[in-house]
């Protein structure tokens, strides 16, 4: 079992004739995502490395019964995808494209809660379930099917996590990156929500970082809600308050909400270990299988 | 990026807030001409985009040419909070019977813009949020409708605001709502909006932060920002256009991706070491940019060693170990060592590039963090 994507997936590549989007498609392909169409605005009729292109993501749907989306679109025109996207039956919406304005955001997920649709990110690397499909941009190889559930905000974050695991034979249900804006489709708790329903995932990895209070609010959901073991890392123990650390949510403000030790604080209160080091981690998690 | 108060003031005046009459004024001379022109009394504003200038001395009422010369030779040239003071705002001081707080941002936990209203403004209204919150009315604003009149004037009441402005107020605080919107700001905040003896309101200080996501599609505000840097060294990341923080530490850190560079750091604290930067090139770097990262840090001279750290997704191994050997080769001694980690994409074809005469390659992130901590330690004995 997996969440949110396996081998029966059919995509539509939401900007597929960009660079990125063809790039990345190739990727996917080549990991063995069952990529179905492209989408791009006046592109239809062609054809990107055998995958049909449509003018519109309601055609792709209709024509090849797509049921996901990867959206690899540039930041000015994401939203407008996002909302096509979201005006379409599909299940799940995979945003990669990072830099989308936060106020086209919040109108983004003010539709999305009128959906049945899942959206994870923007910015965020993407969804794969190991030996069956990833939906963006994750290097694949250092991925392996098994029984650990990873969740992140943070995509370089994440490899090195799951490099941490695989490289001691711990394999992975599905990895998701759900991204490090201030308003991203997936939260930690909807993630975890999916690990703890599925059976096959034994224990969740879970990467945080400073900025918001995103983590306080799942290691609540953890204490009540799952049985399932989890083990996180927080980065951003030794970022100054009040300076950007890249991402936009990665803020410590003066007033000392947001930080990594009020992260670890309810994390460790919730029975939640948080490694030092990725690799500690790894050893948490290797403790529960 | 965030506006100067001039501008923001700019910003709301053109909306139709009511602003006190001002000048800009760069030079002592030029600041009591402001004054002159205005009539007395005026208040002397230092021009830096940092809360709490007041308090740092950075704001004073002049009731005279005199005191106004004073005022502006003590405000120009002070370095207020670590920003160079190189001009202030000479305003027409404002008789006021009340001091009354307005914003508007993103509340990121709900995923929906918040507008606030309070009868405690004029002070610091992060500390009346931490310390009695109830004295804050708050209204969460659906993003496809955008401000209702009635949510405007709700607030307004709830926040007790003195009823014979309360009219007055709601105006401001929807055309407040309005122009955070059509500005894609992130935050727009008046404190105070003063309420004047005859019963008006003025905005006496205006703070508008826009997204810089959203700076694409507004050329106009764009071209408000200007160079405030203090450090020579975050104007040189600005201009290769990386994400970067200088730290007090002497272990330089190179990394792609935020939360994995926020990692290194944490990773060289956990090993006894200290930060001297945070330094992320971002998804996807060429050769150029990784040979723009290594100059960045080797121009600090806190630094004593580099850790270099990448975990290519989109960003490519070999790409990157192009950058290091070109911006290595151009050095006789390379002036700091340098440890490479190298995972991810092509990460192999990176190392069979990389020249490991000038670099040290180590295979984990831990090693190489630790072989980064040492190599600074032995610098600095």
């Amino acid at each position: 079992m997996s969440v949110l994507v396996d081998a029966d997936t059919r995509v539509v590549v939401q900007g597929i004739t960009g660079g990125e989007g063809k790039f990345h498609a190739g990727q996917m392909i080549e990991y063995g995502t069952n990529v179905v169409a492209g989408a791009v605005p006046g592109k239809g009729g062609q054809d990107v490395d055998g995958v049909p292109v449509y003018d519109t993501v309601h055609e792709a749907v209709r024509k090849e019964d797509a049921d996901a989306s990867v959206v690899l679109v540039p930041p000015a025109f994401a939203a407008d995808a996002l909302f096509e996207a979201l005006d379409t039956s599909l299940d799940l919406v995979v945003a990669i494209t990072e830099g989308i304005p936060t106020q086209d955001m919040a109108k983004v997920n003010r539709r999305l809660r009128e959906t049945d649709t899942h959206l994870v990110g923007p910015n965020c690397p993407g969804v794969i379930t190991p030996g069956e499909a990833k939906l963006g941009i994750l290097p694949g190889n250092i991925f392996a099917p098994g029984k650990v559930g990873l969740v992140s905000r943070s995509g370089t974050l994440t490899y090195q996590v799951v490099d941490n695991l695989t490289s001691r034979g711990i394999g992975q249900t599905t990895a998701i990156g759900i991204g490090g804006d201030p308003i991203i489709g997936t939260s930690f708790i909807d993630a975890l929500e999916l690990f703890e329903a599925d059976e096959e995932t034994e224990a969740v990895a879970m990467c945080g970082e400073i900025g918001g209070e995103d983590e306080e609010e799942a290691a609540e959901y953890i204490a009540t809600q799952m049985d399932t073991p989890v083990a996180a890392f927080i980065a951003g123990r030794t970022a100054p308050p009040g300076k950007r650390m890249g991402h936009a949510g990665a803020i410590v403000s003066g007033s000392g909400t947001g930080t990594a030790e009020s992260k670890i604080d309810a994390l460790n209160a919730a029975g939640v270990p948080v490694g030092d080091t990725p690799e500690e981690v790894a050893d948490h998690i290797e403790g529960y299988l | 990026m965030k506006l100067h108060e001039y501008q923001a003031k700019g910003v709301f005046a053109d909306a139709g807030i009511p602003t006190p009459d001002s000048q800009l004024a760069t030079s002592v001379d030029e600041a009591v001409d402001a004054g002159d022109a205005l009539g007395y009394p005026v208040a002397v504003k230092a021009q830096v985009q940092v809360g709490g200038r007041g308090k740092a001395g950075g704001i004073e009422i002049a009731t005279d040419a005199d005191e106004l010369r004073a005022a502006a030779e003590n405000i120009l040239g002070m370095d207020l909070k670590g920003y160079h003071v190189d001009r202030v705002l000479v305003e027409s001081a404002v008789d006021f019977t009340n001091e009354l707080y307005l914003g508007v941002t993103m509340d990121r936990g709900e995923g929906e813009p918040v507008a606030m209203v309070s009868s405690e403004g004029g002070v610091d209204i992060e500390e009346v949020a931490a310390e009695t919150p109830e004295a804050i009315a708050r209204e969460h604003v659906d993003p496809a409708f955008g401000m209702h009149s009635y949510q405007a004037r709700k607030a307004v009441y709830e926040a007790d605001i003195p009823r014979d402005v309360s009219r007055a107020v709601s105006s401001v605080l929807e055309t407040l709502y309005d122009l955070w919107e059509a500005n894609d700001a992130s935050e727009a905040e008046i404190n105070p909006l003063m309420v004047t003896d005859g019963g008006d309101v003025v905005a006496a200080d205006a703070v508008m932060n826009v997204d810089d996501d959203a700076l694409f599609r507004h050329p106009d505000l764009a071209d408000m920002e200007e160079e405030s840097y203090t450090d020579d060294l975050e104007r040189k990341a600005g201009e290769y256009g990386f994400d970067y923080v200088r730290l007090s530490g002497n272990v330089g850190i190179i990394g792609n991706g935020a939360g994995l560079v926020m990692a290194t750091l944490d990773l060289v604290d956990h090993y006894g070491g200290e930060p001297a930067n945070f330094l992320d090139i971002g998804g996807g770097a060429k050769a150029e940019r990784v040979a723009n990262a290594l100059d960045m840090v080797f121009s600090d001279p806190n630094v004593d060693s580099v850790v270099f750290n990448i975990f290519g997704g989109i960003t490519r191994g070999d790409e990157v170990a192009r950058g290091i050997n070109e911006a290595l080769s151009q050095f006789d001694e390379i002036p700091k060592p340098v440890v490479v980690r190298l995972a991810g994409t092509n990460a192999s074809e990176g190392m069979e590039i990389l020249d490991t005469s000038l670099v040290r390659v180590e295979e984990t992130l831990e090693e190489a963090v630790q072989r980064a901590v040492d190599d600074a330690a032995e610098v600095t004995n």
